[in-house]
Order: structure tokens, then C-alpha cells, then sequence
């Protein structure tokens, strides 16, 4: 039956929950878009015979053939555009440089959309207030306390706080430190917030 | 609240000659309320600019007077606590908009394109900017991977048809700031009929957006 391979893209995004990104199905959206080449040019060839010849009984294939490539172009729209939102979201989760296991999942044209987007982000983000600008991606939870206690998983090597004092950062140690401080490299994993 | 930002800093008077000018604990409510409305409303509202700015002022003046006051006193962790809660609900209220903005973005740049003159921007200059390029990037993206490499006749998306608009007939809390008498109630079903109510200062309600959208832009009513 047609339109089976597009709904099956859709059917693979449904089955990722949570917003992780599946590997970019190239395989499958080059099969829909030639299935749509298949049927547009079996539609053309017909609406010919059908203006020629008058053959007006040919008509509800050509309209059933139409109704397939819409919603081939549909399937293949929600697709894609499904994967952007969840790569917009990475962009919120995990700053501005991604994991290389998500990059090979991104296919060339969504790196370049993901590229575009920081870019447009950082600009609106600068221009907040007229000075310097706001960083929205931070402050992501109501503060609870100014402090909190935080364990290193990995070395990261130096790490300067507001009042000039510099901590080294070795996997397995614990500091406390500014809680607004450590907020991104809990995000990317480097800290881990210890709650006794 | 108003305790920790009154170091007898005469805030108000340093705004560039506002029409109304804001005592500093006046400004953080106007925020509070914009952020809650903001946070509750199913479609992005009137942008304030002016406020933003003023708040970011107001962050900036008080980072200031942080830098003068002793390490190690008490009133520090204070204001530390303050300018973090302040600059929470600031960033708050910006996502909310942004993703608003990003959920909905064809039809908030249909509406900005025509809105008269005179009537109040739902975009400040920077998002408007900011969403032109979402739309754009998004467009060269979606020729570039699929729609090329389709029939001639299906190479366009109309993005205002493909894209939900906000559905303004979801319910939502709100407080009366200001009564309001006979507030039309249209009808949901077949079986029921339009209705009048009134809304009393001070009572709270659970109704639909589109019957107090309105109420929500003039401020007479406060989404919680």
C-alpha cells in the first residue's frame, strides 16, 4: 500500500520517547520521495490520456494518486520537523556543543539548522536589557540556596569562582560551591549535585 | 522583600524619566505578574520591553551595591539569594516567551505583520528579528533535505496551515483585580446558551482564554 514507508518514519519517532534523537533515516526518506516521483509521473502521464482521449474514468485513480503525495509531503514534513524540535531542545539541555554520539545522528543540513539557531539565540540573548545581555539558558530552577555541595566526575582541570579563589576540579572531589556557578557543568555531566 | 532592595538607593529616580515612575519593589511585582501571566496564557501577550530593561537595571544596580558590601557579612548571602530569585523569574518569563514565540512562529509573525500602526507590538524588535530567522532557517532547511527533491506542484509547505495555532479555548485560572460586570460567556455545546456573569475584585475563576483575553491585557484580571 503507499504511503506505508512514511508512516513507518513517524512510527519511529513515536517509538523514541522523551526527545532522544534516532539516527537520521535517509534510507527511508529516499524511498517516500521516490515512491512520490513514481506516482506523480503515473498521474501526469494519465491526466494526459485523460485530456485526449476523455477518458474522465481515469480520474479517481489521478485523485486517490494526489491524496498519496499529500500525505506522503505530510508524513515527511512531521518528520522532519519532530527532529528539529528535539534537536532545538538539545540545544536548552546541553549548551552550545553537542555530544559526538547525538552529532552522528544529525544528519549535515539539521547540524547546519542547529548552527543557524545558536547563532540566532545568542544574538536575542545579548541583546537583552540593552547592555550586556541575559543568559537564559541558565537559571533553569527557582534558587533554593545560594551554596550546594557537589561531587567532580570527571577532571576539568581549574575553575575560578566570583571572589577570585580557584578550585581544582579532580574526578571524585566534592566542593561546595555557588550554585549558579555549577549549573551548566551539571548539565554536561562534569558535576554532580550531592544531596545528603 | 522590599527590605533587601532599599539600601536607601533612590532607584526610582535614576529611570529614564518613565511617565510612571516605579518604586524598585513595584517593578519586581509588575514582573512577577508578567511572568505568571506570560507562563498561563496559551498565546504570547504584549511584549514589555520597558520593563525588562528597568529590570535588568535594577539586577545591574544591585550587583553594584553587592561589590561594595564586606565579604563574609550576612547581608551579602541576602542579596546574593534576592538578585538570584530576580534574575530566575526574569530568564522565567523570557523562555516562556521565546518558546511561544518558537511553538508558534508563523502565525506571531502573520499577526505582527498586520497589526496597525498604532496598536501595542506583541514582539519587542529583537524577537521579531529572532523569528524571521526561525522561520527562514527552518524553511531553507526543509527545501534543502525533502521538499527539492519533490514534485514540482508539492515543493511549498504553507507553514501558517501546517503549524497549530494557540488554541485560545483552553481553560485557565485567574484572579479579579478589577470587577468587571457582564462578561459574556459564549457557549461550548449546543445544548447551552451564551451567558452574562460577573467577575468580583478579589474572587478567583477557572474559564476559558478567549472570554477574558482581553481582561488579561488591561490588567484586570491576573492568570495564576
Amino acid at each position: 500500500m503507499f504511503c506505508e514507508k512514511a508512516v513507518e518514519l513517524i512510527r519511529e519517532l513515536h517509538r523514541m520517547g522523551d526527545g532522544q534523537l534516532p539516527a537520521f533515516n535517509e534510507d527511508s526518506i529516499r524511498q517516500v520521495l521516490e515512491e512520490m516521483k513514481a506516482l506523480y509521473e503515473q498521474n501526469q502521464s494519465d491526466v494526459n490520456e485523460a485530456k485526449t482521449e476523455g477518458k474522465s474514468e481515469l480520474i479517481p485513480t489521478i485523485k486517490f494518486r494526489h491524496c498519496c503525495l499529500l500525505r506522503n509531503q505530510r508524513c515527511i514534513a512531521a518528520y522532519l520537523y519532530d527532529r528539529l524540535l528535539r534537536i532545538r531542545a538539545l540545544r536548552w539541555e546541553y549548551g552550545s556543543v553537542l555530544p559526538t554520539t547525538i552529532r552522528f545522528h544529525m544528519c549535515a543540513e539539521e547540524m547546519e539548522w542547529f548552527n543557524q539557531y545558536k547563532k540566532s539565540l545568542a544574538t536575542y540573548m545579548r541583546s537583552i536589557g540593552g547592555e550586556e545581555g541575559l543568559d537564559i539558558t541558565q537559571d533553569m530552577k527557582p534558587p533554593k540556596s545560594l551554596y550546594i555541595e557537589v561531587r567532580c566526575l570527571k577532571d576539568h582541570g581549574e575553575f575560578e569562582i566570583d571572589d577570585g579563589t580557584v578550585i581544582l576540579l579532580k574526578k571524585n572531589s566534592q566542593h561546595f560551591l555557588p550554585r549558579w556557578k555549577c549549573e551548566q557543568l551539571i548539565r554536561q555531566g562534569v558535576l554532580e549535585h550531592v544531596i545528603s | 522583600m522590599a527590605d533587601g532592595l532599599s539600601d536607601g538607593s533612590d532607584l526610582s529616580a535614576g529611570e529614564e524619566g518613565q511617565e510612571d515612575v516605579l518604586t524598585p519593589a513595584e517593578l519586581i511585582t509588575k514582573l512577577e505578574e508578567a511572568w505568571l501571566n506570560e507562563k498561563f496564557s496559551p498565546e504570547l501577550l504584549e511584549n514589555k520591553s520597558e520593563l525588562v530593561e528597568c529590570v535588568m537595571e535594577q539586577l545591574t544596580h544591585m550587583e553594584e551595591n553587592l561589590q561594595r558590601v564586606r565579604k563574609g557579612d550576612v547581608k551579602a548571602s541576602v542579596h546574593r539569594m534576592e538578585i538570584d530569585r530576580i534574575r530566575f523569574v526574569l530568564s522565567s518569563y523570557l523562555r516562556s516567551r521565546l518558546q511561544k514565540i518558537e511553538k508558534f512562529f508563523p502565525h506571531v509573525l502573520e499577526k505582527e505583520k498586520s497589526r496597525a500602526d498604532g496598536d501595542p507590538s506583541f514582539l519587542s524588535p529583537e524577537e521579531f528579528a529572532f523569528a524571521k530567522e526561525y522561520l527562514a532557517n527552518t524553511e531553507v532547511y526543509l527545501r534543502a533535505v525533502a521538499l527539492k527533491h519533490m514534485p514540482p506542484n508539492l515543493q511549498n509547505i504553507d507553514m501558517l496551515k501546517a503549524v497549530p495555532e494557540p488554541c485560545l479555548d483552553s481553560f485557565v485560572f485567574l484572579r479579579v483585580k478589577e470587577r468587571q460586570e457582564n462578561i459574556l460567556v459564549e457557549p461550548e455545546t449546543d445544548e447551552q446558551r451564551e451567558y452574562v456573569v460577573d467577575l468580583d475584585e478579589g474572587s478567583q475563576h477557572l474559564m476559558r482564554y478567549r472570554t477574558i483575553a482581553p481582561l488579561v491585557s488591561s490588567g484586570a484580571v491576573q492568570l495564576i
